[in-house]
């Protein structure tokens, strides 16, 4: 439906869009001074003047590292989950062998690993990139492996006879790119869940930096107008992050799924 | 001189713990260049025949032997056309056509114009940059045609290719698979349920029956092409396939 939408008719959801983000600022910045208690509610404007207090501190510092603990976290996840979930995929024998222990793994909430990784990587990027890996990895690998095994026999027989014998050419020609589109929302999902570790990791203690361990010490300062404030600014990342991977990957690598799904 | 030989060949399944002959005693000699049919009531073994061909599947007993050598696998020199569609969706047309140089390690110029050179055959050049689903049925499977085609196989197995068409298609995409035919000489072995459809295009017509599937019959047919659908000869050997097959009610005992 998206594409036969006319212009005037995108114009005026964007504009009904604004509307309602600008509703919710004035509803917000009412209450706030209805309740009159910055502990309670801070008001927009005072978040707006934390946000303008501290938005170089952002940038420069609880940014990055966050940035940085995302990164180790979802590299690490990826680059577990792609060859395991691809090999349980293709071979039953590594489906077999492998299969108890993702299930007896996977149903453990990440953030439980929060001691251990203390224990073992103290409090430093690797540890929170840990729990965010423990995140991130089992979205990744079931749906790596769901996507090689829907794939329809039809596909890997035709490859066969035209050529690609060998399973090393079936896997990257045929099962990869079918497995494709699954895998990509798998990364989504686990982009979702991997943030909420990372601000959970640095909120308890995994990290001395970035976006989660501010809101947890602008807590214990009582100053609530920068906890919402960082609040915001997650929540913000998380939006960025989620629609520019869904532009480029849904809209530039997997075009030739638009007209098999809706 | 047969290009391919299958000998003694038996299939057997095994559906719900129970052995089910899906073939039996198989014995063909397919001749170079030669357009040969399949016929013969569902379940009777034809797509289990092509596929054992083809290497996809492997017989009980027997063997198949392309120029003497036991098949033991699929390979490109065996292109197929399947009954089902099988073109890539994330390939675009172009892409799935240019799948088998791509593997053999063509370079891409060149692969790019061999695969345009058999997308004009099969006439759908102005069609490259489509993806599978943007194509009509008919379509899909011309452009399985060039995908086969384009390995430049010793032989081209179709199950069906047109099962799925209309009648008006299906007639057209006959004559073009003759002309392609014509054009690129290969030994074709083509499944059909079409009595109508083996006679247009067959050198000879294989008629197999099931439970077990066995071989009932080969038929010649040796009218020059293009074929009328509705001549006397035609008709004759219509009323001998169908009698075959045991469709025709009054069977007239041939001599
Ligand atoms: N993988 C399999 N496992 C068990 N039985 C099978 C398998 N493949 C085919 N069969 C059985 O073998 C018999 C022959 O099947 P085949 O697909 O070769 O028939 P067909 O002549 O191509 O039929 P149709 O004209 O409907 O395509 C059928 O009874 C089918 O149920
Ligand atoms: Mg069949």
């Amino acid at each position: 439906m998206a594409k036969t939408r006319s212009l005037r008719d995108s114009f005026s959801e964007r504009g009904i869009e604004a509307l309602s983000i600008v509703g919710l600022i004035v509803v917000w910045q009412l209450a706030a001074g209805a309740v009159n208690e910055t502990l309670l509610l801070p008001s927009f404007f005072q978040v707006l003047a934390a946000f303008s207090n501290s938005w170089q501190s952002i940038l420069w510092e609880d940014l990055p590292t966050s940035l940085l603990h995302f990164f180790i976290g979802m590299a690490a996840g990826l680059l577990v989950a792609l060859p395991v979930g691809m090999s349980m995929g293709w071979f039953r024998m590594v489906d077999k062998a492998l299969d108890p222990i993702v299930e007896i793994l996977r149903p453990i909430p990440p953030l439980v690993w929060i001691p251990f990784a203390i224990v073992w990587f103290g409090l430093s990027h690797e540890a929170a990139g840990f729990i965010i890996f423990m995140g991130a990895v089992f979205p990744i690998l079931i749906s790596t492996y769901v996507g090689f095994r829907n794939l329809p026999r039809v596909y890997v027989e035709s490859a066969k006879v035209l050529g690609a014998t060998k399973d090393i050419d079936l896997v990257r020609y045929v099962a990869i790119p079918f497995a494709l589109p699954s895998i990509a929302g798998g990364v989504r999902i686990a982009m979702g869940i991997a943030w909420m570790c990372l601000a959970a990791a640095e909120m308890f203690g995994v990290s001395t930096s970035g976006l989660g361990y501010r809101i947890w010490s602008y807590y214990y300062l009582h100053q609530m107008d920068y906890v919402l404030l960082y609040m915001i600014v997650l929540g913000m990342l998380g939006l960025i992050i989620d629609r520019s991977f869904r532009y480029v990957v849904e809209e530039k690598m997997l075009k030739w799924q638009a007209g098999l799904t809706q | 001189m047969a290009i391919i030989e299958v000998k003694d060949v038996f299939k057997l399944f095994l559906a719900d713990g129970k052995e089910m002959e899906a073939l039996h005693d198989i014995n063909l000699s397919i001749r170079e260049n030669e357009f040969i049919c399949f016929i013969g009531p569902s379940g009777c073994g034809k797509t289990t025949l092509l596929r054992i061909i083809a290497g996809l599947e492997n017989p009980t007993s027997g063997a198949v032997y392309l120029h003497g050598e036991p098949i033991k696998g699929p390979g490109p020199e065996r292109g197929m056309v399947f009954q089902e569609y099988s073109l890539f969706p994330w390939r675009t047309v172009l892409d799935n056509v240019a799948f088998g140089p791509e593997l053999k390690g063509t370079p891409k110029e060149e692969r790019i114009a061999k695969s345009r050179q058999y997308l004009k055959m099969v006439g759908l050049e102005r069609f490259e940059s489509r993806y599978p689903h943007e194509l009509s049925g008919g379509m899909k499977q011309r452009v399985a045609i060039a995908r086969a085609l384009v390995n430049d196989p010793l032989a081209l197995l179709m199950d069906e290719p047109f099962g799925a068409l209309d009648a008006q298609t299906r007639n057209t995409m006959q004559s073009e698979l003759l002309r392609i035919w014509g054009e690129d000489k290969k030994t074709v072995i083509f499944v059909t349920h079409s009595v109508d459809e083996a006679i247009y295009l067959a050198d000879r017509i294989v008629i197999m029956s099931a439970r077990p599937g066995r071989i009932k019959d080969v038929i010649d047919v040796a009218f020059p092409r293009p074929r009328n659908r509705t001549s006397p000869e035609v008709n004759r050997i219509r009323d001998r396939i169908l009698c075959d097959l045991g469709t025709e009610i009054a069977c007239i005992p041939r001599s």
